[in-house]
């Protein structure tokens, strides 16, 4: 683990990559990254992340200033920027059910081929998908997901780069720092090794490539 | 006076939760479900952003920005309280360990089945984790007004993309309380300020009414 500054970070970042991006409507969302992104107009991304936020927090920034190219994400409700460019053909928009998302970012990370889920049997979502029946009920063969860089927001890591999250703030961060070739944090401290307990820690220090200390938490 | 149709199909829903429960409610009416759980009754609420044991709105001053709903809105942890990641979440709804899952919904129809996730052309705010939570629970509470702008949502037949196949198991609107069965649609309640015919007739679907129908 390396502790970079905010410009390092996105130095890393060249349009046209895949992002996933750690958060829920932007709580347990690297925002200082995401201010980073958009300050460096880094465009033709491919974000996928729970949901695309508000318009201006989270994800919901990258889509307001036209840097994705396409989102991969359960929900939209809260961005109606991310529903006007997806109807005016600007943006396109994989909706993806939140449990299967977070399987297939799991997938992703674990080495798995793909997961069976009964979510989505019989609706819009199963088209195009091969159905497994098991046990006389039907699945949906559902794929992993990666991408090249994790954004990950943690609560605090130690000089090693384990990290600790917090209460809501935890979502899909630790699923994703396994599923990206490149992963990076954002924390609110850092403090000695040792200081964490095993039992705290929930992403380890093997998975983490850089960590960034964030500016005034807000 | 006149019955707020959300307090009235909140309070209805909430006869329905029992001592431990592990209990999921949408954003919007099932939310307000939560101010009429029975005295004595205890149950744990879900968030499925990654809590058990989710309580009320902190006071203002003591909110954390790492403590939210489904909503993004501030809530407290109550004691013995705990949090986890998405995968866990879903594990839990998926799983079959969810014990009721309330819902909003735009349409229901004769065999039970919900749409609430899209309006295609209006509205596609996505699924968010409605077709996990519809397809895992153990039970699954639709909490609706009985019409929207006077036309029925418990229809024959949904024209509304579908949340899941599978059944709901109760249907609560401020006028009717509604359980979907291998035989249709079976009419259990009927509100104390409404009449059979008046529920009839703004019910689109075929009812089956029950010979004990009550009131509620």
């Amino acid at each position: 683990m390396k502790v970079i500054s905010f410009d390092e970070a996105v130095d890393l970042i060249k349009p046209g990559s895949t992002l996933m991006v750690g958060g829920f409507l932007g709580v347990g969302t690297p925002e200082g990254i995401i201010d980073k992104i958009v300050e460096r107009g880094i465009s033709n991304l491919t974000v996928i992340a729970n949901d695309t936020a508000f318009e201006d927090r989270g994800v919901g920034k990258l889509v307001k200033n036209k840097l994705c190219k396409k989102v991969v994400v359960s929900h939209i409700g809260t961005n109606p920027e991310t529903q006007r460019q997806m109807i005016a053909g600007e943006l396109d928009v994989e909706l993806v059910p939140q449990g299967t998302l977070a399987e297939r970012v799991r997938a992703g990370g674990a080495g798995l081929g793909g997961i069976l889920t009964p979510t989505g049997v019989g609706t819009v979502v199963e088209n195009g998908k091969q159905i497994i029946e098991i046990n006389g009920r039907k699945y949906l063969l559902e794929l992993p997901l990666r991408a090249d860089f994790a954004l990950i927001k943690a609560k605090r890591c130690d000089y090693l780069g384990n990290l600790v999250y917090n209460l809501t703030a935890t979502n899909f961060n630790p699923l994703m720092a396994l599923a990206a070739e490149t992963v990076i944090v954002e924390v609110e401290e850092i403090v000695p090794t040792g200081v964490l307990t095993p039992d705290e820690i929930k992403t380890p220090a093997v998975l983490v490539d850089y960590v960034v200390l964030s500016q005034g938490v807000k | 006076m006149p019955v707020d149709p959300k307090e009235k199909i909140a309070k209805r829903v909430a006869r329905e939760l029992k001592e431990g429960d592990l209990v999921n409610l949408g954003i919007g009416l099932p939310t307000l479900v939560a101010n009429y759980i029975p005295k004595g009754v205890h149950v744990f609420f879900q968030s499925e952003n990654g809590i058990i044991g989710m309580g009320p709105e902190p006071q203002q001053g003591f909110e954390n920005k790492d403590l939210t709903n489904a909503g993004a809105g501030y809530i407290t942890a109550l004691p013995g309280a705990m949090t986890f990641d998405s995968a866990f979440s879903f594990a839990l709804i998926r799983g079959g360990h969810l014990d009721i899952t309330v819902l909003g919904g735009l349409q229901v129809d004769e065999e039970g089945h919900l749409a609430n996730w899209m309006i295609p052309g209006k509205m596609i705010p996505g699924m968010g984790g409605a077709m996990d939570l519809v397809t895992g629970a153990k039970r699954v509470i639709v909490a609706m007004t009985h019409t929207a702008k006077g036309e029925p949502k418990i229809l024959k037949k949904c024209t509304l993309p579908l949340t899941s196949i599978r059944r709901v198991d109760l249907i609560v609107t401020e006028l009717a309380v509604i359980r979907p069965t291998d035989e249709g649609l079976l009419l259990e309640e009927i509100a104390e300020e409404t009449t059979l015919d008046e529920v009839l007739k703004l019910t689109e679907a075929r009812l089956i009414v029950s010979n004990d129908l009550n009131k509620f």
